[in-house]
């Protein structure tokens, strides 16, 4: 029934869909490339994907400025006030997960040429697995698409699985050889935030199902179990 | 616990219909608004809750409004103690070219209220009520058209609770004055549903959103969907109720 007396509002709306989408290629890629750079151990993209975190944060709050303006000036209700406010949460959610890559870069950096206590294979599978979903996830998210949010972070489970399997890997290394210790720590925390950042890929997606049933749902991907507060 | 409650009520202005099938309740201390396009019969929903619609030649009602379980449409039903009992605040402010003293004690007068409070007393009750006293209290005796626009409101506020009313009844009471005086009377009405009922007409979706706690949503006569006022903004049942507030139609 949109008959264009808001085409003011549905263009902004837009603008900002399609800044979040951005900011998401900017943090999959990063995401992508900061495991890259620790599997082929190269530490200038390293340092370029450290430093390009700010490139992130800058466009979050951009993100966040101009909605707000948008919230200022043209009075959402309803579905276009649950746009605003989801885009608000969701370039959180986007920069945090920058944040985690930043990390992981860092830990490159930390390693150098140190050579490797183990050949990395199941982090890259989840840092794949990481991208893919929050990929798919935005496209959900811009489209208010609740079938495909509810159904994303079932994925998250297999990456638990390999976060818990690297993990006991490298506790093992540990325990064998003290010498690992730092390494392996760094190797840990690389999973860890990979797993975190899966996380947060579930909250962008609890996100595009509050804008199209205006239930906020905290999704369990574990258990399948769904909490609902309208 | 609701104050009023409206069953099935249709209202004719000669053959046309204005209100189809209206049912709802609205509830005591609450702020209840009603939204939707102009010509869409939210005003003369308003109107007969105080039966201000009986002074239209041809109009016709089928239905009941209780008002506290009397049916106020009731032949016995004493027009004037209703009126009293649901007080009305109009769209611009019409107080009487007299003192601003005089404005707020005409009704008290009228219908000799004030034997267990000295007049004075219900002025000032009346005035500090409106949120008006301290700024009048040393002008009394002033021309009310002296006073600005949502001072005058403010006034004709005060000039329907100096009789006690249960509900007050507002048709646009805004429309008429700057956004800091709307402001002023947004506030009014927080301050004010602790004792009354207050029922609101408003063009205006954000100050519905503000000022109420529950909506209705009025379409071509119909009543499309009523609901928590915090409801109906965020996320709405009906798709002509998100369309209208989302001013994608009307």
């Amino acid at each position: 029934m949109n008959t264009g007396t808001r085409e003011t509002l549905d263009r902004k709306i837009q603008e900002h869909l399609d800044d979040i989408l951005l900011l998401g290629s900017m943090v999959e890629q990063a995401i992508i490339n900061s495991v890259k750079a620790l599997k082929e151990q190269d530490i200038e993209e390293a340092q370029r994907i450290y430093d390009n975190d700010k490139k992130i944060n800058q466009k979050r709050f951009e993100i966040e400025r101009q909605t707000l303006i948008t919230v200022a000036t043209q009075q959402p209700m309803a579905r276009d006030l649950r746009i605003l406010a989801s885009i608000l949460d969701v370039s959180g959610e986007l920069e945090r997960i920058g944040d985690y890559a930043k990390g992981i870069a860092q830990i490159t950096l930390r390693i150098g040429d140190e050579p490797f206590i183990k050949p990395l294979i199941d982090i890259p599978k989840m840092a794949d697995l990481t991208s893919d979903m929050l990929h798919r996830a935005l496209e959900a998210f811009v489209r208010a698409d609740a079938e495909t949010a509810q159904s994303i972070p079932k994925g998250d489970d297999e990456i638990d699985d390999l976060y818990n399997q690297v993990y006991r890997e490298l506790l093992v290394f540990m325990f064998k050889d003290p010498t690992t210790i730092d390494q392996a720590t760094f190797l840990t925390w690389v999973s860890h935030n990979l797993e975190r950042a899966a996380d947060r890929v579930t909250n962008i997606c609890e996100r595009a199902i509050f804008i199209a049933t205006g239930v906020l749902t905290e999704i369990s991907a574990s258990d399948d179990e769904t909490q609902s507060q309208e | 616990m609701s104050k009023i409650e409206v069953k099935n009520l249709n209202f004719f202005y000669g053959d046309f219909q204005a209100l189809t099938g209206i049912s709802l309740e609205i509830r005591d201390q609450h702020i209840t608004a009603l939204i939707g396009p102009s010509g869409c019969g939210k005003s003369t929903f308003l109107r007969c809750l105080n039966r201000m619609n009986d002074t239209i030649s041809g109009t016709r009602l089928e239905g009941k409004i209780l008002l506290d379980d009397q049916d106020i449409y009731d032949e016995d039903t004493d027009v004037v103690d209703l009126r009293r009992r649901v007080g009305m605040v109009f769209q611009r402010p019409n107080p009487f070219p007299k003192s601003i003293y005089d404005n707020v004690a005409f009704g008290p007068r009228i219908l000799g209220l004030h034997k267990e409070e000295s007049l004075d007393e219900v002025v000032e009750r009346s005035l500090r009520g409106a949120a008006l006293w301290n700024e009048v209290k040393d002008n009394l005796a002033q021309d009310a058209l002296g006073l600005s626009l949502g001072e005058q409101q403010r006034l004709c506020i005060a000039r329907t609770i100096a009789t006690e009313p249960e509900v007050i009844l507002m048709d646009e009471p805004c429309s008429a004055l700057d956004p800091i005086a709307t402001l002023e009377i947004e506030e009014l009405m927080q301050s004010l549903k602790s004792s009354y009922n207050i029922v609101i007409v408003t063009h205006s979706m954000q100050q519905a959103a503000r000022v109420s706690d529950w909506t209705g949503f009025f379409w071509l006569g119909e009543m499309v969907e009523f609901g928590a006022t915090e409801k109906i903004f965020t996320n709405p049942d009906k798709e002509k109720t998100e369309s209208y507030i989302t001013g994608r139609f009307g």
